[in-house]
């Protein structure tokens, strides 16, 4: 199929981030970005576990982290990446107008997480938890960072899809960037599960 | 340079240059910037030789040794052989599966533009204040204490530039081999430089994130406060070494498995007979490849692991000798009845056996961890992993330049200059390192830059100098070659030697934009030689002629890696100097701007009508 076709809802394919050459290829090159990025944050995460306990007499882990926070930062997170599967089936039936509705839910709930994160950071900083205080606070801010960067990413990139493509519709030229953009979406969904359980549950019990 | 390319004035030539996305001229730049970094690299190593020619010499002391020794190893590994190699990958693969470009044009112009600022930033090193001075690995505990200059900020921003373009790279190549391979080029079917190209770009994106995220670290710990590697914070300097490592291992594959991929190429093609066991030797690459990540700790067998891991990774590391044994053994196969033309690639090809065997003979000496107690640190580190890069990857590199070179620019180098290189280059390179192994066995340290007189040392250092400087006349005999060559070489056909076997001999050299008017289609493994045994000049099309899609030029890959560049001048000084911050905003802005730019441009490319492509093939003809 071509990427200038217009397309009606009964000629859309099933799978439109598929359908052309350069759709393969970015849906393909995309997965493979993801791998690269999973050892990225092993590594972080691996930095982490072996600094955890250097708070060179900063505040530690169990006096910092609040649950409350955590868990609705966590909560806004993981609903934002249902609502990111929604917004794709939505473009995968042709239904622009409802795939961009449900995407704006989800850089919504993007923007909550991200906004509770400054905020809890915030916190941490006049507790004394300052990047500069110890090996734990240096670990702690880049891999809980690099994955709030990530988030800002992904935000600002769906925002910029939505509104380059909010005139035209859906096309087999931007489906693959939609698609892709989700995928990403639910890798930062992933990371932050283990940055939960590895981070701040660990954290709290150990 | 293309037919089409040559009519226009030097400022056309060079905005093509600046904006092309066209892997045939990115493979160019590659060559040209791979090949400026790799004559920075030599000289850096013959200063490195004359220091060490005499016992107490004074020509390069204290600091600007450490500099010269840091800047060569870095060079020489980051930014000559990995994106040399690119330039072959670049040249050849898309022709090697029968494509007509590799899967996303636009990244292959950011990832040579990222390598290409990388290097310029760690290069600018030497002229604001000094180069980074910790060695190639830049230890922590060294890099930390050196607070004289910015040298290290260079190496950790430098470096983390260059390696997002070397990603970009490889996530390219995998998608281009993945879903472009043309009807009937099954995987089995890929020549092997293909192959080792997939596989090798495999190691680069899983091996490339640590080395970043170490990177990252270092450059937190001294521009940003952190504390990852300051023990008095609480920090650890080992997680450094155990990151680099986790890199540094498995790009030892990365340039080697490329290396391995060429001289396969050019011992089926002068042997004229198919590479002796295929199946195994695209075995034996996945399995270098897999146990290539499980051997990073014997680079650290002295750090006090303990005996448990320093025995598993000793094991680990002796495995490796077994797929790589195999990997020798067929090309002895292949050449074995064979009937060999010794042109000036195999003249490389048949030196490497025995060169690389020596290395790999050390290497395994140096697997065993009770021994390498002794080894450590010595010049007998020195020899081997020399006789690994320089007889593996750096031999490699001679022999694909020579052997591709009519390919990617249509004349053929002069063959007598050829071997009188290879000649120089080949004695030069064993007197050099061949007694580096009794340096290091006698106890000379490696990276201290002087020694007493009266220790044993000095024969065999004045040997080893005298052999650098071999190797400096053969690149320099190459250098002539390659001016005459350009200026009244031969020019060639196609099939440039005669004996080519896989697809990028069957189109014209050098290829036309589109490289094939028709996708073939793919028969057999050696595709081209199939169809020539067949009697025919062509290969067999899949498809009719018809329009071609070709993918626009532009601009913003040079602009995007431009702004990391301006920002990472910009964070180096942001503790020094009021503009720094503002500076490494702007060049950030600037990335993402562009960045930001691609994504709202649409870019649907153009297409070649059949008529022009049908004209453009006749005037290749008459050629």
């Amino acid at each position: 199929m071509h990427v200038e076709e217009k397309l009606t809802a009964e000629t859309f394919p099933a799978a439109p981030e598929r359908a052309t050459l350069e759709g393969k290829n970015k849906f393909l090159g995309f997965w493979l970005f993801l791998g690269g990025e999973t050892v990225l944050f092993a590594s972080l995460f691996a930095t982490y576990l072996a600094l955890k306990d250097k708070t060179n007499g900063g505040p530690s882990a169990e006096e910092l982290f609040q649950m409350p926070v955590v868990f609705m930062a966590t909560m806004l997170l993981l609903t934002s990446s249902l609502t990111s599967v929604y917004a794709i089936y939505h473009m995968k039936n042709f239904d622009f107008k409802k795939m961009q509705l449900w995407f704006g839910i989800t850089v919504l709930l993007g923007a909550g997480f991200l906004g509770l994160e400054i905020y809890e950071f915030t916190e941490y900083v006049h507790e004394g938890h300052k990047f500069t205080t110890s090996a734990f606070a240096s670990s702690f801010y880049t891999l809980v960072g690099t994955h709030g960067s990530h988030v800002a990413f992904g935000l600002l990139w769906i925002l910029t899809l939505m509104i380059r493509n909010a005139k035209r519709g859906l096309d087999l030229y931007n489906a693959p960037k939609f698609y892709v953009a989700s995928l990403y979406w639910h890798f930062i969904d992933v990371v932050w599960v283990f940055i939960f359980t590895v981070v701040y549950l660990m954290g709290m019990v150990g | 340079m293309s037919t089409i390319t040559r009519k226009k004035g030097v400022g056309a030539v060079l905005w093509d240059y600046l904006t092309t996305v066209d892997h045939k001229k990115i493979a160019h730049l590659y060559l040209i910037a791979g090949g400026l970094f790799f004559l920075l690299g030599g000289l850096e190593a013959l200063f490195i030789r004359i220091q060490l020619a005499k016992p107490n010499n004074d020509f390069l002391v204290g600091g600007l040794y450490n500099e010269v020794l840091t800047m060569h190893g870095t060079t020489m590994i980051f930014l000559a052989a990995m994106p040399l190699l690119f330039a072959f990958m670049n040249a050849v693969v898309p022709l090697q599966i029968g494509a007509r470009d590799v899967a996303f044009p636009y990244l292959n112009a950011l990832g040579f533009w990222m390598f290409f600022f990388g290097g310029l930033f760690l290069n600018c090193s030497w002229f604001l204040g000094g180069a980074p001075d910790a060695g190639w690995t830049s230890y922590a505990s060294l890099s930390l204490a050196s607070k004289a200059h910015h040298g290290i900020d260079f190496y950790t921003l430098g470096l983390q530039i260059s390696g997002f373009g070397t990603i970009m790279g490889a996530v390219n190549f995998l998608v281009t081999i993945i879903n472009m391979r043309a009807p009937g080029m099954t995987f089995m079917r890929m020549p092997m430089f293909t192959w080792a190209t997939f596989v090798t770009s495999a190691l680069i994106l899983f091996a490339f994130p640590p080395l970043t995220v170490g990177l990252i670290f270092m450059m937190m710990d001294r521009l940003f406060g952190g504390n990852f590697f300051n023990p008095a914070a609480g920090g650890n300097t080992i997680i450094w070494e155990h990151l680099f490592w986790i890199f540094g291992h498995p790009e030892v594959y990365i340039l080697i498995l490329p290396s391995f991929g060429i001289f396969s190429e050019i011992f089926a093609t002068f042997s004229r007979k198919r590479l002796f066991g295929y199946s195994s030797m695209v075995f034996a690459t996945v399995l270098i490849a897999f146990f290539g990540f499980m051997v990073w700790a014997h680079h650290m067998f002295t750090v006090g692991m303990g005996p448990v891991a320093n025995a598993i990774f000793a094991v680990a590391t002796m495995a490796i000798a077994v797929p790589t044994g195999v990997k020798i053994f067929n090309w002895l196969f292949t050449m074995w009845g064979g009937s060999i033309k010794f042109t000036t690639p195999m003249y490389y090809a048949v030196a490497f056996i025995p060169s690389f065997v020596m290395g790999g003979v050390t290497g395994v000496m140096l697997s065993a961890a009770a021994a390498d107690y002794q080894y450590h640190d010595s010049y007998f580190v020195v020899a081997h992993f020399h006789y690994v890069i320089v007889g593996g990857v750096v031999f490699a590199l001679l022999a694909g330049a020579h052997y591709w070179w009519p390919k990617m620019f249509g004349r053929m180098l002069n063959e007598t200059l050829g071997k009188i290189s290879f000649w120089l280059f080949f004695i030069g390179f064993h007197l050099t390192f061949f007694i580096q192994h009794f340096l290091g066995l006698t106890g000379m340290p490696r990276r201290v830059f002087t020694y007493l007189p009266n220790q044993g040392w000095e024969t065999g250092n004045l040997v080893s100098t005298i052999g650098a400087f071999f190797m400096a006349a053969a690149t320099v005999i190459l250098l002539i070659n390659i001016v005459i060559t350009t200026a009244k070489g031969e020019k060639v056909a196609g099939d440039a030697w005669g004996d080519g076997r896989t697809l990028e001999w069957a189109i014209a050299s050098p290829p036309p934009v589109y490289n094939f008017a028709q996708t073939p289609l793919v028969r057999g493994l050696d595709a081209f030689w199939i169809e020539k045994m067949e009697g025919k000049k062509e290969l067999t099309p899949a498809e009719p002629l018809g329009d071609i899609h070709m993918p626009n030029s532009s601009f913003l890959p040079f602009v995007t890696a431009f702004g990391l560049f301006v920002a990472a001048f910009g964070f180096t000084y942001h503790n020094d100097a009021q503009w720094g911050l503002p500076v490494g905003i702007l060049g950030l802005l600037i990335t993402f701007g562009s960045m930001f730019l691609r994504s709202v441009i649409d870019d649907h490319g153009f297409h070649i009508h059949k008529e022009e492509v049908l004209e453009l093939e006749k005037k290749e003809a008459n050629a």
